[in-house]
């Protein structure tokens, strides 16, 4: 097989990538600055997305208007869930877990009564449906859109988490709350704000992926899988190691899948308990579960 | 010192109360059987029937995360793996339900054992995740495995089983209840037995401080491996319950789905208490399959409601609400001492 042959899936298991570090961002930070254990980050995904799709009506202003509305709905719902959590300080994981995978269910159904159980697309400005021409393979904009914003977004997230004194407190806090709370900033107010900013940033994920995947009734569960995938490969809380998981999964993901067919379903998660069973003392195990 | 007599009977009365707790646990769960059983309706009797093999994956599960501190997800693999056992044997043409039992139990320890070898070094969120992959990686491999396991299709027109040889196959609605309800209460109750006493101070004692157990000269995983590869064997035991109640299987019976459900019926029902567990477990059940079927469609909507409730209004499960109830006003009553010359006034004590 000729080696461009795999030039197609590689920009494709790239741009995937990126998208899911967009979507699991949120999800690390928040579990690593708050503990906070987010079953319902998919569906603020998939809140997003069905935002976006019904949203975007093929002209420029409502593609804008969709992202800005999708990330908008995920910050809101980040809020819901910061107040719902705060109440559980203390009582561990798996009364998180209870909760969110209540909000999850909840919002789940609510989206599927409000938009239906079919998958949706946005309708895109034109420019955007066309495919040009990549080392002889032809591609599509809207997937290079996609990619150029996905990266834009990404390197916009690096220069707050690491040039701002908002993402030096976010950091600083997942490496020591009590230090925080000693320079008079209280961290619980750092975990609600990560929350609702790890909302946007699902929503943003959700109407940025639309586009290419569409949104459905298994999207959210699809999103959480992922994302939680990534979060626990990359190291709960880390940024740069979500990337780096994010980045994997999506060539697993595409590149993988083209290449053994056979082993495609047992790819991602075979690799996410090889990572785990290999690499044990790089993630936090004295949280309680 | 007869305020002390009377403390330390006080402190026995408690102690005692509190091993009695799962075991009229247990018989209430008997009574409430007994009530749907003679109910005439057959629906009931099916509809109860099959809550029951999810309740005893939930005991498991309540074994391997409140006992042994584990957070699992994973033991719907030995559930997958008694479940297909079972099945397997009586395509085969062997119908009789304790072979099926064993056979399930002894299938649910192996593969229990073996990963259990692989996962119980890791604690707490890795261990989550871990077996959150054994979850995902059961339900392909079901899919995958369609020698087996029919792949996508499943696994139907599974004969009924047989009590004894010569005896009819267990057919009836109201039969297979009180069948399948006798092996729940008989795996619960052996579930119980072998966690009390040593067995269960030693894995408190691990789930207290590991370390510290450790430098005590206790063997910290082999205790954890032992309690997972015996709740191996509960969920195996679940899964020939699934298999003779639904008698069809499909990889979705064996998914994230039903290992979330059990998990969070655990939180639901209180980590430690087994019977706890399969009282939230067919909580849960009823309101997905019975309060459901009124709003059709809608069962995840009631599901997530019920958790969302569950996490405010029952903190530390069902089990810590009796102890809740006892504590409230109308039932708190002033300790009074007994003195030679009849019952001490309470008096207020200073701070030197």
């Amino acid at each position: 097989m000729r080696v461009d042959a795999y030039l197609i899936p590689a920009v494709d298991g790239v741009a995937y990538g990126l998208l899911l570090a967009i979507a699991a961002a949120g999800l690390t930070v928040a579990f690593g600055a708050g503990g906070v254990l987010n079953l319902a980050h998919g569906t603020l995904i998939a809140a997003g997305g069905y935002v976006a799709a019904a949203t975007s009506s093929g002209t420029w202003p409502s593609l804008a208007a969709a992202v800005a509305l999708a990330a908008g709905v995920g910050a809101a719902g980040g809020g819901v869930l910061a107040a719902a959590t705060a109440a559980l300080q203390g009582r561990g994981h798996l009364d998180q877990a209870l909760l969110t995978f209540g909000v999850a269910l909840v919002g789940a159904d609510l989206l599927t009564a409000a938009y239906g159980s079919d998958t949706l697309r946005p309708r895109l400005p034109e420019v955007l449906e066309a495919t040009v021409r990549i080392a002889g393979h032809r591609y599509p904009v809207d997937r290079l859109a996609v990619l150029g914003v996905a990266v834009a977004v990404v390197a916009a997230g690096y220069v707050v988490l690491h040039r701002t004194r908002a993402g030096r407190l976010i950091r600083a806090t997942v490496d020591d709350r009590a230090m925080v709370a000693g320079i008079g900033v209280n961290p619980r107010l750092v975990d609600a704000a990560v929350l609702v900013a790890a909302g946007a940033l699902a929503g943003l994920a959700g109407a940025l992926t639309t586009p290419i995947l569409g949104v459905g009734p298994h999207t959210a569960d699809t999103a959480l899988l992922l994302s939680l995938i990534i979060v626990v490969c990359g190291g709960l809380g880390s940024v740069p190691g979500a990337l780096t998981a994010a980045l994997a999964v999506g060539v697993v993901q595409t590149v993988g899948v083209t290449s053994f067919p056979a082993l495609a379903p047992y790819l991602l998660i075979g690799a996410m308990a090889v990572v785990l069973l290999a690499r044990r003392t790089s993630l936090p195990t004295g949280a309680s579960a | 010192m007869s305020g002390s007599r009377h403390h330390i009977s006080a402190t026995v009365v408690r102690a005692l109360a509190r091993r009695a707790q799962p075991w009229s646990a247990l018989g209430l769960a008997a009574a409430v059987v007994g009530a749907v059983a003679v109910s005439p309706d057959p629906y009931l009797h099916a509809t109860a029937a099959r809550m029951l093999p999810l309740a005893v994956l939930a005991v498991s599960v309540a074994v391997v995360t409140g006992h042994a501190g584990l957070p699992t997800l994973g033991q719907v693999a030995p559930y997958a793996a008694g479940a297909y056992a079972t099945a397997r044997l009586a395509l085969a043409g062997t119908d009789l339900a304790l072979l099926h039992l064993l056979a399930a139990a002894g299938a649910g320890a192996v593969t229990a054992g073996a990963l259990g070898a692989l996962l119980v070094r890791y604690r707490a969120t890795v261990f989550l995740m871990l077996s959150l992959a054994v979850a995902e990686l059961t339900a392909i491999t079901a899919a995958q495995w369609r020698t087996v396991s029919g792949g996508t299709d499943g696994l139907a027109g599974i004969p009924a089983p047989r009590l004894l040889p010569g005896l009819p196959p267990l057919l009836a609605d109201r039969t297979v209840l009180l069948y399948t309800a006798a092996v729940a209460i008989a795996a619960t109750a052996a579930a119980i037995t072998l966690l009390d006493g040593d067995r269960r101070t030693l894995l408190a004692a691990v789930r207290a401080n590991e370390a510290r157990a450790s430098a005590s000269g206790h063997q910290v995983t082999a205790y954890l491996w032992t309690a997972h590869t015996g709740a191996g064997a509960l969920a195996g035991i679940g899964g020939a319950l699934l298999i003779h109640t639904h008698r069809w299987i499909t990889p979705a019976d064996v998914g994230f789905t039903t290992a979330a459900l059990a998990l969070l019926a655990v939180v639901i029902g209180g980590a430690t208490s087994l019977p706890g567990a399969a009282a939230a477990t067919v909580a849960v059940l009823a309101v997905r399959d019975v309060v459901g079927a009124s709003l059709p469609g809608h069962a995840p909507l009631l599901l997530g409601a019920l958790f969302v409730t569950a996490v405010y209004l029952l903190p530390g499960g069902l089990t810590a609400l009796s102890a809740r109830l006892a504590s409230l006003p109308i039932h708190r009553r002033r300790p009074t001492l007994h003195t030679p010359e009849g019952p001490a006034r309470p008096v207020t004590r200073s701070i030197p």
